[in-house]
């Protein structure tokens, strides 16, 4: 019990309030003479930042904008309207749960089921081959999201070659790719990323290099509670004045520069990079992972070659787009708290819970 | 959706372990690490471990930002 308590008081510390105030004071003390404008790219970011109240605490030359950080937010309506559409044929759709409530072009998982479908909400990927071998009579569609964080356990469950009744409707998707394509695009002027502490507990902080180098932007990967995110900001504020661009680790205690290099090459054995869509922008160069041709047994698309018609990404008047591109906070868009709410959202970061919608909808007044 | 959340190794068997996350307990996968012993902190996500904590990594950067903050060297 002793390691456990130890182990403990450590990870409290990165909520000391006494050690907040005091980085707060550092950072205030930068003071460039200009508005600053940092991003992050996970939602977990974005829950920190808004339930611990930090942006509040920020001076206000500087601002941290959330960005495509939401794996649930940005796949296309048309991989939802893929998965709906397999649910209402009759094959057996497991997901994770955030994925269950996002609205597609008409419809979303959620109203599938209770039109009848059998949709079934799972915590992990061994859990969705469980049910497929539990229902061998039964063909087994797994909407397998997330980032880099998450393909890995696609990948190793792919090669412990899972029944024949299950397959894969492979959605996961790329970070640093979106980050690429933010800058290139110039949409909004970015000071400094916050780089995402699991994504890089996977990819290491290779990956990022090149944006600082080609872009002059630093980054920082940080951890998920209040300390590490000031630290974050702090970092990216100190290689600002120094003239630095390059990337740097706080979350020192998951993130090794080469990331998990068991993670990677499962993913590279199992995944081709391929171009794709996201939800609220064009297609991004080499941002999504596709299964190789090895595995097409397992590729639902190619299986049960599931047709969607035109597919509509956003609702009229929803802003989404724009949230996810770190355009406009939540409360800018016009639905937001009022045609748009947690009851009744109207737009995708509106109903997962690392939703930039979401988030604010539930902590931001406080 | 990236949430990860530590936990302690209890008891290891093959490629799956026992990991206890402040009194619950679940089975975890070790596939996608090398050198897991009982007794480590590990990072768990969607099911899987994805890493195991540093403590004193975690030890050092603070040290030397209560340091900063403290005015003992320079920002």
């Amino acid at each position: 019990m002793w390691v456990l308590k130890i182990v403990a008081e450590l990870l409290k510390k990165f909520r000391d309030r006494d050690l907040a105030t005091r980085i707060l004071h550092e950072i205030r003390k930068f003071a460039p003479g200009r508005r600053v404008k940092f991003m992050h790219v996970c939602g977990s970011h974005e829950v920190t930042i808004t339930r611990f109240g930090l942006r509040s605490l920020l001076p206000e030359w500087l601002e941290v904008m959330s960005g495509p950080g939401c794996p649930v937010c940005v796949t296309h309506t048309a991989e939802i309207d893929e998965s709906i559409e397999l649910a209402t044929q009759g094959y057996l759709v497991t997901t994770f749960g955030d994925m269950f409530w996002v609205p597609g072009t008409q419809s979303s998982l959620a109203r599938a089921k209770t039109d009848g479908a059998d949709v079934r909400i799972v915590y992990s990927i061994e859990d969705a081959i469980e049910v497929a071998r539990r229902n061998p009579s039964r063909e087994v569609v797994h909407v397998a999201i997330g980032f880099e964080t998450t393909a890995p356990t696609t990948a190793s469950e792919l090669l412990r070659k899972p029944p024949k009744n299950f397959s894969l409707l492979v959605c996961h998707r790329l970070i640093p790719p979106a980050m690429q394509f933010l800058l290139e695009s110039g949409e909004v002027a970015l000071d400094g990323f916050i780089c995402p502490g699991h994504v890089s507990t996977i990819i290491g902080s290779k990956p990022y290099e090149p944006l600082s180098e080609r872009y002059k932007v630093p980054q920082v990967i940080a951890g998920f509670e209040p300390i590490d995110v000031l630290l974050g900001i702090l970092m990216l504020l100190k290689q600002l004045r120094e003239g630095r661009r390059e990337v740097e680790i706080e979350y020192t205690r998951s993130v090794r520069p080469r990331g998990n290099v068991v993670a990677q090459e499962k993913m590279r054995e199992v995944f081709e990079v391929v171009d794709k869509r996201w939800r609220g922008f064009p297609v991004i160069p080499k941002s999504a992972f596709e299964l190789k041709r090895e595995f097409v047994d397992y590729d639902a698309r190619k299986k049960f070659g599931v047709l969607v018609k035109e597919s509509v990404d956003f609702a009229e008047g929803c802003r989404c787009g724009e949230v996810l591109r770190g355009v406009i906070h939540p409360s800018e868009c016009p639905l937001f708290g009022k045609a748009c709410t947690q009851e009744h959202p109207m737009g995708p970061c509106a109903v997962t819970s690392e939703g930039a919608c979401n988030v604010a909808m539930k902590f931001g007044k406080f | 959706m990236c949430l990860a959340i530590p936990g302690k190794v209890l008891k290891i068997e093959r490629q799956a372990a026992t990991v206890d996350f402040g009194g619950v307990r679940r089975e975890v996968r070790l596939d996608l690490l090398r050198d897991v012993r009982e007794g480590d902190y590990v990072l768990v996500h969607v099911g899987y471990a994805i890493q195991t904590l540093d403590e004193e990594a975690a030890r050092e950067i603070l040290k030397s930002w209560e340091e900063v903050a403290r005015g003992e060297v320079g920002a």
